[in-house]
């Protein structure tokens, strides 16, 4: 059972539909949950206020209702706040009452639903071997940055792998064939929701995440948050307009990656990108070239 | 002589914080009207199309505050009901021709809806048993269609509005929804345009001055005798 969230249903759909495609090649069905709502968009860390978590939790009762006990997330905020949200009522039996009582669903929420990272998916479940078979254009001279951000790996008691050393997306860039680099930004935060208000912020650490990427060889960057991809792509560009010497690194979704391994780059709306990666790709894979 | 003198059942309600005792059965309109109210505002149809008789009400010993259309749900012992005729609720001003079919201007036009929390508060009060919270959340998702056809039966009453924590006026973003599915989705309506030609080339000119020539009485005959599908 699948959360996709709003993003990747508006601002990324690139995401959603290469890793339909890419769970395609791996005989992986996902099924978009019937009924959900936006998750939140950030985690509440209101202690006295439980409207917040209401919405996260409403989507674990859909996932209930429906039958299901693992909710699959592929945006990172969206699984961290869902997370979160669960974790929360986990501990805390007398929210998830107060929570229950206010929604007064016909079903209460009996805190059985797991959410897992479709990254989990990958790793745990399917094991990185059997991601590697449908390769098709091994991604081979490729070097990419992965970039993990704030929401995959922090708070650690949600995280999805080690908060300082993580390796996820790294073993996911292996697989792929391609090479990942290290890099002192892998996770630094992009500037987040600064990117309404100042911009400042963001386009500096948009700057410095792909700089940091580009100095160590990285040919583009990947992550599985579309708040991140749109702060590292839209600022990036506006960066680089700013100071021509830049030279920009396309950021791409880990879905976004497979596919284009798989052999079907066309899934990815490559042209939603600020910045192209079909300029940084073609040279380096087969199935850009065929393009 | 009490006025309810040879009704068989009454119950008592309460309109505005004064107790009335009506015939059972009577839906809260007729209620209203039964005790003595002329009602100028918060009155429509009378048939449950239009939305201006949204009415907020209690129960005795039920904690709920619903909602629900005077002039189609019964009054019930103990009943405290309060008309709401009207909802303030920011409505945007914009030529249909001037957007387009993309971006979301849902979001771009309300931007309130992305303070949705997804309290449901709107589904529960809604008198048409809308998905009220599912459409706005569509609706953040730039879905005009899934808007348009999720909010398809809506009346415009507001109570939706009424009761949102977030603001939001769900009405209103959702008849802009449908005005911009019917407008860039929909195939044109080409017996449409041809009946406006024909209206204002004036072909049905004379029969609409012969009909407002008519006496009410001769008027109602015709009506009660019209041929309807």
């Amino acid at each position: 059972m699948y959360y996709p969230g709003c993003s990747l249903k508006d601002t990324a759909i690139g995401f959603e539909e290469s890793a339909m495609y890419a769970s395609e090649q791996l005989g992986i069905h996902l099924k978009e949950l019937e009924r959900w709502n936006c998750c939140g968009t950030v985690y509440s860390l209101a202690t006295d206020n439980l409207m917040k978590q209401v919405a996260p939790i409403r989507n674990l009762v859909h996932a209930q209702e429906e039958g299901y006990d693992t909710l699959y997330t592929l945006c990172s905020m969206c699984d961290n706040t869902e997370k979160r949200a669960n974790r929360l009522v986990q501990n805390d039996s007398e929210k998830l009452d107060k929570i229950n009582s206010f929604m007064d669903l016909e079903e209460d929420y009996r805190v059985e639903v797991t959410v897992r990272h479709y990254l989990e998916l990958l790793r745990d479940e399917l094991g990185w071997e059997k991601v590697s078979k449908p390769v098709q254009s091994p991604l081979d001279d490729l070097k990419v940055a992965p970039y993990y951000g704030c929401m995959l790996t922090r708070p650690k008691e949600i995280g999805l792998d080690d908060p300082h050393n993580p390796t996820v997306l790294d073993d996911l860039i292996t697989s792929l064939g391609a090479t990942p680099v290290d890099y002192p930004y892998h996770s630094e935060c992009c500037g987040s929701y600064n990117t309404v208000e100042n911009q400042e912020i963001v386009l500096k650490q948009a700057a410095k995440i792909s700089e940091g990427a580009d100095t160590a060889g990285a040919d583009l960057l990947i992550t599985s948050c579309p708040l991140c991809h749109y702060n590292l792509d839209t600022r990036q560009r506006e960066y680089a307009q700013q100071n021509p010497s830049h030279k920009p690194v396309p950021i791409l979704y880990i879905t976004q990656l497979m596919a284009v391994a798989y052999g079907n780059p066309d899934v990815c709306r490559f042209e939603e990108h600020a910045i192209d990666p079909s300029n940084t790709i073609p040279i380096k894979t087969k199935a850009l070239n065929k393009r | 002589m009490s006025q309810t003198d040879g009704v068989e059942e009454t119950v008592r309600i309460h309109i505005m914080g004064k107790e009335y005792e009506v015939p059972k059965g009577l839906t809260m309109m007729d209620a209203i009207e039964y005790s003595g109210y002329q009602l100028i505002r918060g009155v429509g149809c009378r048939g449950g199309f239009c939305g201006a008789c949204a009415t907020l009400y209690r129960l005795e010993d039920d904690y709920k505050l619903y909602a629900d259309l005077a002039c189609q749900k019964t009054v019930e012992d103990g009943m405290y009901l309060m008309q709401l005729p009207f909802t303030p609720a920011g409505r945007v001003s914009y030529d249909i021709e001037d957007i387009g079919d993309g971006g979301n201007p849902l979001l771009e036009n309300y931007p309130e809806i992305a303070r949705c929390v997804s309290c449901n508060t709107c589904t529960k009060a809604c008198p048409q048993d809308l998905e009220v919270m599912d459409f706005i959340n569509e609706a953040i998702r730039g879905n005009i269609e899934a808007v348009a056809n999720l909010s398809f039966d809506c009346i415009q009453c507001g109570i939706c509005a009424a009761r949102c924590p977030a603001e939001i006026p769900h009405h209103h973003v959702a008849q802009m929804a449908r005005r911009i599915h019917g407008k860039h989705h929909h195939p044109k309506s080409e017996h449409v345009s041809k009946r406006i030609d024909e209206i204002e080339n004036g072909e049905f000119d004379d029969a609409l001055e012969e009909i407002s020539s008519l006496s009410q009485e001769v008027l109602q005959k015709r009506y009660e005798s019209r041929e309807i599908e």
